[in-house]
């Protein structure tokens, strides 16, 4: 039985930008910053894509829930190999508060509209940190998760899946259908190629309001502010190594 | 609702006088490996104090070790446990059904764990259950309903209040000390049924890195390497200073991705969060998502020969030389 995959696309600012915090503290500054997938839902498409190649699945759909710049986010994705995909239309002020909760609803909905039988999402998105998108959408369905993916072998009705825990790694064994979230070291991502970019253009894109699934967003949480963190104060350079002992213990750390 | 009395009995800022703990009890959930507690478990029930009454829940194939443990700490008011051979490998799906009957029958107002793989894995489960929004890695707990946490790889901070009745926190270990192991007189009981079965995952095995040195996130020294160490045999110049400082050994994004170490050694936005009194950096030019995870360190020295490598803007000391001079040359004079 080949499996028909979701996946979850996250537009957030790039990896590689110095974000900057509203003079109001009321968010960072996303207007005019360069955005990109996030980068673990970039690992969690590569290996959807893979299971196809292999045969093990039939169709790949990408869903990202925001505003319409999130439909630049899945042609990225349709260019590495998804079939189609959903944008989930929130803006304005219920997309400052959307949060896991929201969109683990809105996801699990989805997967059991189109029959999925594996959710692959990245462990955390790198703007909110949050990693609890996988862990929650698994609760809705009442299906098992692994997290934190470094490996994920299918055997039948289920999945063999290494993953990354604090001393080292572990396998489990989950019954499909099952949610996986993906480690860094899952796969190493392809680049979309260009004919595969202009492909990506014909292929199917629906748009849906978050009030056709179903689901309320109404906040769980009021953001009270966004600060930077404090700053460390300048150190010093040393010449040699037996200036930093020196320094080392005058500071009274060794 | 307690938010209500906090705001009119003692403005929002002070911490909690007695009138609003009183209202508020929580839940930690304990993390052990069979046979000893696992240290975040500690800092948790320090976040867990701040908010009222502590109630620990134990669950696992074996519990003793872990339970005589807890009852030695002043301010855990009760002991919950639950042993079972369905609680191998503490999957998710077999703890959630036992933490949502705990629930139950106790009405917590605040659920926590450590923000450990093991904390990350299962609070957001329960969570959902219990249709909250779970709130993840807080550094600090201004009041019951208001926590502070780090966004963007620890480049913003990010206060905030929960909405919802019940918060399901997990703690940054970091950001709290550890509670001591003294004084306590919990009483202890069984946790009440829940549905162990669990036909929807099994564990199938674990390996675990061996090795005598401290554990890297309670460690009081780190040394870490990154992409300069050029292999996984360099990486002994770190182990021999790390030996000599008592220190854990540490790793960037790009000495695991290079296959040095294994990625279990991974501090960053994406691996573990450190804090230790003393950090050397070697061989890392100090990445965004590096920073995130050990920018809270007491003192940090960087040890790198690319002068304008950001690490330098964090570091308390740097030392722009060869590291294959620098470290041999610091273990030795370490050692007299």
């Amino acid at each position: 039985m080949a499996m028909r995959i979701l996946v979850g696309c996250k537009r957030v600012i790039d990896y590689a930008v110095k974000v900057r915090v509203k003079p109001d503290k009321s968010a960072v500054v996303t207007e005019n910053v360069k955005h990109s997938m996030n980068p673990f839902d970039e690992i969690a498409v590569e290996e959807a894509v893979r299971l196809k190649e292999k045969k093990l699945a039939s169709e790949i759909l990408a869903v990202s829930c925001g505003p319409a710049a999130c439909q630049e986010t899945l042609r990225t994705a349709l260019a590495m190999g998804v079939d189609r995909a959903i944008h989930v239309e929130v803006e304005g002020k219920d997309y400052e508060t959307l949060q896991p909760i929201h969109v683990s609803k809105i996801l699990a909905k989805i997967a059991k509209d189109e029959k999925i039988d594996l959710i692959i999402l990245g462990k955390q998105a790198i703007d909110d940190d949050s990693n609890q998108t996988a862990q929650m959408t698994a609760a809705y369905l009442d299906w098992p998760q692994a997290t934190f993916a470094s490996k994920i072998e299918k055997e039948n009705g289920s999945l063999q899946v290494t993953r990354e825990i604090d001393g080292g790694l572990e396998t489990l064994k989950t019954k499909l259908p099952s949610v996986v979230s993906a480690d860094l070291r899952l796969n190493e991502p392809r680049y979309a190629t260009l004919p595969n970019i202009m492909k990506a253009k014909k292929k199917p894109l629906d748009k849906k309001k978050v009030s056709d699934i179903g689901v309320d967003v109404k906040p769980r949480i009021q953001i009270l502010s966004v600060e930077d963190p404090p700053v460390r104060e300048a150190g010093t350079k040393v010449e040699s190594v037996d200036e930093l002992i020196e320094k080392l213990k005058t500071a009274g750390v060794i | 609702m307690f938010a209500g009395i906090q705001r009119t009995s003692l403005g929002f800022t002070r911490i909690f006088g007695a009138s609003s703990i009183r209202f508020n009890s929580s839940l930690v959930i304990v993390e052990h490996d069979n046979e000893k507690l696992i240290p975040i478990t500690l800092n948790t029930i320090t976040a867990a104090k701040k908010i009222g009454n502590v109630t620990c829940l134990v669950a696992g194939t074996k519990t003793g070790a872990a339970v005589e443990q807890l009852k030695k700490i002043q301010g855990v008011s009760k002991i919950l446990t639950a042993e079972n051979e369905a609680f191998k490998g503490q999957l998710a799906e077999s703890f959630t059904p036992l933490v949502l009957a705990s629930q139950k029958q106790f009405k917590f107002t605040h659920i926590l764990a450590g923000a450990s793989a093991f904390g990350k894995n299962l609070l957001p489960r329960v969570a959902a259950k219990l249709d909250v929004s779970p709130i993840s890695d807080v550094i600090e707990i201004k009041s019951p309903d208001t926590f502070v946490r780090t966004i963007y790889a620890g480049n913003a901070v990010l206060t905030l209040k929960s909405l919802d009745p019940c918060k399901v926190i997990s703690v940054r270990g970091t950001s709290f000390e550890a509670t001591k192991t003294e004084g306590g007189s919990a009483g202890i009981e069984n946790a009440p049924d829940s549905d162990v079965k669990n036909d929807l995952s099994a564990f199938v095995k674990q390996e675990l890195s061996k090795s005598d040195r401290p554990e890297l996130t309670s460690a009081k020294r780190v040394v870490s390497g990154g992409r300069g160490l050029k292999s996984g045999e360099n990486f002994k110049l770190l182990y021999d200073l790390a030996d000599k400082l008592g220190a854990a050994v540490g790793a960037s994004r790009a000495a695991v991705d290079a296959g040095y170490v294994p990625n279990d050694m991974q501090v960053g936005q994406t691996g573990k969060i450190v804090a230790p009194e003393l950090y050397i950096a070697v061989g890392i030019s100090g990445a965004i998502q590096h920073l995130a995870g050990m920018k809270d360190s007491k003192t940090i020295v960087a040890i790198n020969k690319d002068p304008e490598a950001p690490i330098f803007q964090v570091a308390d000391f740097g030392l722009v030389a060869d590291l294959f001079k620098a470290v041999p040359e610091l273990t030795s004079k370490l050692s007299k």
